[in-house]
């Protein structure tokens, strides 16, 4: 119970910070914030590749779960970024 | 080891809040973005070197498939589809989250060791949140997309949706108590919130799309927040929490541009749909004879000796893939000595910032970009006003008739330019559904066609001049 308070307590200091720091980019930027985002939100890779490396141990189905999930989470982060790189470099063009 | 693991996964989280904090400036965002990559970089080293990874293959075979979609997803999409990627990467994190907390609960099933209430809990809410996400986004991009329309059904809708609530709090109440902890349990949760995903997002009409998308990009976020509750991974946490206060704030801005709260734009579809039927009957008296129209031809003398135009581009622009016509005609027009700007409404298009990044792939500087508050002082001085597919958002109605069902909405002031020209392909109503009364001031020309082929035609006449 006690790691659960100390990851609750992070959980919402995180939220005040990507407050804080989401209020300070402009409307211009908010389409590859949006993508950027998705991207960093295929963190979730972590625990996919624990459960899909974990498979020997564990039922087929937790295997192939485990191998769709680290299929999704590498979309996101590489479609993610790539995407966002595109149309951040389209505003850096002409400053 | 443990302890090198769990810095690196902060390490990963520091650089992902480094990236935001470049994307501040659009100078630094290019860098940003590489910082963020950088610490994803960091965190799938970190997961890779957990002990209790046994096998690598089914991992380097996902990441394969999934970085070759990705990388196909990133080089093929058009700017004007962004609102639809952003909506189904905001569909597959939330998949991701779900199908890890699936396979997690599963793995310790099997090895008889699952965790205790709290656990049993982040293992419910990652499934609820995900599923919901994902067949949420999916119903977002269909409409975004125009493969669905508006449902007329909306009441039987919310009545799936409060349907499956009831049985998702029953279900997940039993899963977490234990009685219900089986494998056939979870996949009918996901069965039911997936249903609830679409019974939620169906009723909502295709104008509020946008904040749609960013609240279920904040979901996906929570999602994995939810994750890193039952992997007892802070990295997570921090940055499924980024995630989702990102798309909280992106969707405060767009109901704020709307003047509508989120309850209104996530449950009033009901009323809006009563409203608008009515309306629809009296369109053609509306218009009748009252609008006037005009050529290519003539607008290119009309702006011949205009000195201040200001272009103002919606939906349409981006349907017609309009964003290199206008620039053409802006180049034309700065030769001629005149200045031209941008005046961008919050709710312009399909999604926050949709209009920038379609007028920066034409490269258009983007100091010539401004923001209502900007622009709206200086509309009086315009000589013209270029409204390229915009409606809702430039419709004086909003300010002048409290009867409206968009009173209220901040708009962009054009009726106020000396002269406004209204280029649409008809005279169809926006997506409020309500006549524009902008139409039929004296000071508004219509310019009827697409706007990529009148932006074009009016750029060879200004030639031919």
């Amino acid at each position: 119970m006690e790691m659960f308070v100390l990851s609750f307590t992070i959980f919402i200091l995180a939220l005040f910070v990507g407050v804080e720091l989401i209020n300070k980019v402009p409307p211009t930027l908010h389409t590859p914030l949006m993508s950027g985002t998705n991207a960093i939100s295929g963190i979730v890779v972590v625990g996919a590749i624990i459960s899909a490396g974990s498979a020997g141990v564990s039922p087929t189905v937790a295997a192939v779960l485990g191998f769709v999930a680290v299929t999704l989470a590498s979309i996101n982060i590489v479609a993610g970024f790539l995407v966002t790189d595109r149309m951040l470099n389209m505003f850096k063009r002409k400053v | 080891m443990f302890a090198l693991i769990n810095f690196s996964y902060l390490a990963a989280a520091v650089c992902f809040i480094l990236g935001i904090k470049g994307m501040t400036r659009p100078s630094t965002a290019v860098r940003g973005n590489q910082i963020a990559a950088v610490g994803m970089l960091i965190a799938v080293v970190a997961a890779l070197l957990h002990q209790q990874i046994v096998s690598y293959p089914t991992i380097i075979a996902g990441m394969l498939v999934g970085g070759t979609i990705g990388v196909w997803l990133a080089k093929r999409i058009a700017m004007t589809q962004m609102p639809e990627l952003v909506a189904s990467l905001n569909g597959i994190g939330g998949a991701a989250s779900v199908t890890v907390a699936a396979s997690t609960w599963l793995i310790a099933l099997t090895a008889d060791n699952l965790g205790t209430t709290g656990w049993a809990v982040a293992i419910l809410v990652s499934i609820v949140i995900g599923s919901v996400t994902l067949a949420g986004s999916l119903v977002a991009v269909l409409k975004l997309h125009g493969s669905i329309g508006d449902s007329a059904k909306n009441r039987t809708w919310q009545l799936v949706a409060l349907t499956t609530l009831v049985a998702v709090i029953v279900g997940g109440g039993l899963f977490v108590n234990g009685t219900g902890a089986q494998p056939l349990v979870l996949a009918a949760l996901v069965g039911l919130c997936l249903l609830m995903g679409v019974a939620l997002v169906q009723p909502i009409g295709g104008a509020d799309m946008p904040v749609v998308v960013a609240l279920l990009n904040a979901y996906s976020g929570l999602a994995g927040a939810a994750t890193g509750f039952v992997l007892d991974n802070q990295g997570l946490i921090i940055t499924g929490s980024l995630v989702g206060a990102s798309g909280l704030i992106l969707t405060a801005v767009m109901c704020k541009a709307m003047n509508r709260s989120l309850p209104n734009v996530l449950f009033g579809g009901v009323f809006g749909q009563a409203g608008s039927g009515s309306q629809a009957r009296d369109e053609g008296d509306f218009y009748a004879g009252k609008v006037k129209y005009a050529t290519a031809d003539e607008l290119a003398l009309l702006l011949d000796s205009a000195r201040k135009v200001v272009m103002v581009p919606g939906y349409g622009l981006a349907v017609a893939q309009a964003q290199h016509a206008v620039k053409e005609l802006a180049s034309q027009l700065e030769s001629r000595g005149a200045s031209v700007s941008y005046a961008i409404h919050p709710v312009a298009g399909r999604m926050p910032g949709h209009m920038n990044v379609l007028l920066a792939e034409a490269e258009i500087p983007y100091h010539q970009l401004k923001d209502m508050d900007a622009i709206n002082p200086e509309l009086p001085q315009a000589d013209v006003a270029i409204v390229l597919g915009a409606n809702d958002v430039v419709n004086p109605a909003a300010a002048e008739e409290p009867s409206s069902p968009i009173y209220g909405m901040p708009i962009l002031d054009v009726h106020k330019a000396r002269t406004v020209v209204v280029v649409k392909r008809s005279l169809s109503p926006g997506f409020a559904g309500i006549p524009n009364s902008l139409f039929i001031k004296d000071n508004s020309l219509m310019v009827k066609g697409d706007a990529k082929d009148v932006l074009q035609a009016t750029t060879r006449a200004m030639k031919d001049l």
